[in-house]
């Protein structure tokens, strides 16, 4: 009598393999259209530059002018520039993969094995992208004070030491934990709630999902950002 | 997977989040009590508020979410099965 319009289940990654390495499919699928995207709308905005720009333009300046303000506000006003286009990145590209996970009917199109979803639903993802966080500010530091970077682990008094160098383990650790815990507790709760409740109980969560996914990306870009900052101060 | 293992992770998994779930929701109350007290003596310096705000709760529910991470891998991807 009971017929179910939905199951959750755990399944597996879709794998492929190329020059020794697997790889999640699917997450590289997903990946690869936030990426067109994000490319499209810059080269669409900014093909003919005009003076008073119309909607495109505008739009993509606008962007460019919120993401140059995080970098400004946690960097400082004095070395921000050059650390606009990797705070910019990485805040786009969250942002879009998130909403990208959150809206598109991935349901219809259907794969060998797994599904697909937002790609930093996989830890994969998240922990690459901190620890690129980790390695620019390592960089930010080395190239503005050369090996006085290093003093930093003794300050503010040499006993400090074991706790600095322990957060140079937690920083990438935490950045990646939070955005994916963030994205693929929403997924787990939205797919757990559609089993039980399919008709109209998962919408509030799924807004919920789509707020807290883009204070997420802020959140990580302006971590990043202020890790940068602190390292060149 | 051997029952007792079974029946410990689940215990430990809702143990995991419940209990993370308390610090972080007084402390995000705590913050949300002091912005709206800023709020309310300068109107003005709404978009600031709310910014630092929203920064400050992303942060707090972090800490809940490391708990629920913990939940999810006991759960799924349990290291003691089998």
């Amino acid at each position: 009598m009971f017929f179910s319009l939905a199951a959750v289940e755990v399944g597996t990654h879709l794998y492929w393999s190329f020059a020794g390495f697997t790889v999640h499919g699917q997450v590289l699928l997903v990946t690869w259209l936030v990426i067109a995207t994000i490319l499209a709308i810059a080269i669409a905005g900014t093909l003919k530059l005009e003076q008073i720009p119309k909607v495109l333009q505008n739009f993509v300046e606008s962007v460019f002018e919120y993401v140059a303000g995080i970098a400004k506000d946690q960097i400082g006003e004095y070395e921000y520039r050059p650390w606009i286009p990797y705070v910019g990145t990485l805040f786009l590209f969250i942002f879009v993969a998130n909403w990208y996970g959150a809206l598109v009917p991935w349901k219809l199109i259907e794969l060998p094995e797994g599904e697909l979803a937002a790609p930093t639903n996989d830890i994969n993802t998240t922990v690459a992208l901190s620890l690129l966080t980790s390695v620019s500010y390592f960089y930010a530091g080395l190239s503005k004070k050369g090996l006085g970077f290093f003093a930093r682990y003794i300050s503010p008094t040499p006993i400090f030491l074991p706790i600095n160098i322990l957060e140079d383990f937690t920083k990438p650790l935490s950045l990646s934990f939070r955005l994916f815990g963030n994205i693929l507790a929403d997924e787990i709760v939205v797919s757990v709630l559609c089993l039980l409740v399919p008709l109209f109980i998962p919408l509030p969560v799924m807004v919920l999902g789509i707020f807290a996914s883009s204070v997420q990306a802020l959140v990580f870009s302006t971590l990043s950002a202020a890790y940068i900052g602190e390292s060149l101060e | 997977m051997n029952p007792i293992v079974s029946a410990a992770s689940v215990i430990a998994a809702g143990l995991s989040i419940g209990l993370a779930a308390i610090g972080p929701g007084i402390g995000q109350g705590s913050a949300a009590e002091q912005a709206v007290e800023g709020l309310a003596r300068q109107p003005e310096a709404e978009g600031k508020i709310r910014g630092t705000l929203l920064l400050s709760l992303a942060f707090m529910e972090s800490l809940t979410i490391y708990g629920l991470v913990v939940a999810l891998c006991l759960l799924f991807a349990n290291p003691f099965a089998g």
